[in-house]
């Protein structure tokens, strides 16, 4: 058995078990930090195929950020998990009979499925040193061909990222924001008031009033009157 | 030798893991999501693997742009996922049925 042979069977067997922990164990926690071993693994073979540039952006987007994001949700809420984990026993028959239909179904198209040799004969990439860097022949048809696809992708990830913000952005109140609007559209003439109130009395109610009026609560300060003697 | 065969086999495995973790799991929203992106990583290993062995980068790109839509997915679930718990203090799939008719 051949070093390259070891490695896929080393991270093929730890990517299907922690699969199978992401979906059997109890803790979210746990199936969360499972999931990011199956990726992990799932890169190494990827680098096993040849392609690295995928391996890596794998591990930095997946581990990095979108396991970072499951394990931030699922600790930020305050979720009863054992409730949830309650009715699985029920649906295990039904799961495991669809399964087992599945997996049969598709190891027997794996294995029967047939390449056309002449295609599989044009020099593998596997095990050879390729004349240009993955990274590079990647770059070099997607900024070429694939631009506009490369684009499109952008373009859903700048919709996903304003829609999630837009979706968990909360409006609370009582908060004080700056409303620049409002602030530029205040006139001097509601802002600002002059007074001379006799020594002892004070401010009377009436100017105060009058100057918080027009004032919301989430407008600055007013501006307070001086008190001339 | 390791062929495109075992490639295929291990992504079939991951793909039917992920089948079953959403038939098992189906009160948690969060495993449900976690399912689809073990599904997702199945099908890029096929993309990766006939890339590979076929000697054509398309699959590679394809490939990313299927991770594009999945980071995209669990971000825009996961903010749904957010919201709804916000609002009704529980993420059960069964009481999900705002919008039944």
């Amino acid at each position: 058995m051949s070093v390259t042979a070891a490695f896929f069977y080393l991270f093929a067997g730890i990517t299907v078990a922690s699969a199978f922990l992401v979906i059997a164990s109890r803790n979210p926690v746990h199936a969360v930090l499972f999931l990011i071993l199956a990726f992990v693994n799932a890169a190494g073979l990827f680098v096993l195929l040849g392609a690295e540039f995928l391996a890596m952006i794998l591990v930095v987007v997946y581990v990095g950020a979108v396991a970072v994001l499951f394990l931030f949700v699922i600790m930020l809420l305050d979720i009863d998990f054992a409730s949830l984990r309650q009715g699985v026993l029920q649906y295990l028959p039904i799961g495991a009979t669809v399964g087992v239909i599945f997996l049969v179904e598709l190891i027997l198209v794996v294995t029967t499925y047939a390449v056309d040799p002449a295609l599989l004969a044009a020099e593998p990439v596997v095990g050879e040193v390729p004349v240009m860097t993955n990274t590079a022949a990647l770059g070099s048809v997607l900024y070429t061909r694939y631009v506009y696809f490369f684009q499109l992708a952008g373009l859903i990830l700048l919709v996903a990222m304003i829609g999630a913000i837009v979706l968990t952005l909360r409006e609370r109140v009582g908060t004080k924001r700056q409303d620049a609007v409002r602030q530029g559209l205040r006139t001097k003439e509601e802002a600002i008031g002059m007074t001379s109130p006799p020594i002892g009395k004070g401010l009377g109610k009436g100017l105060g009033s009058g100057l918080g009026s027009g004032l919301g609560s989430g407008s600055p300060a007013p501006a307070r009157p001086r008190e001339d003697a | 030798m390791i062929g495109l065969t075992h490639f295929l086999t291990v992504a079939a495995i991951l793909f039917t893991l992920g089948v079953v973790g959403i038939f098992l799991n189906r009160r948690n929203v969060i495993v449900i999501l976690m399912s689809i992106e073990l599904i997702l990583l199945a099908v890029n290993i096929n993309l990766v693997a006939f890339s590979a062995f076929l000697n054509d980068i398309v699959g590679q790109v394809f490939a990313l742009f299927v991770l594009t839509v999945a980071a995209a997915e669990a971000a825009i679930g996961l903010a749904i996922l957010v919201i709804f718990f916000r609002n009704r203090g529980t993420i059960a799939v069964e009481d999900i049925n705002t919008m039944k008719g």
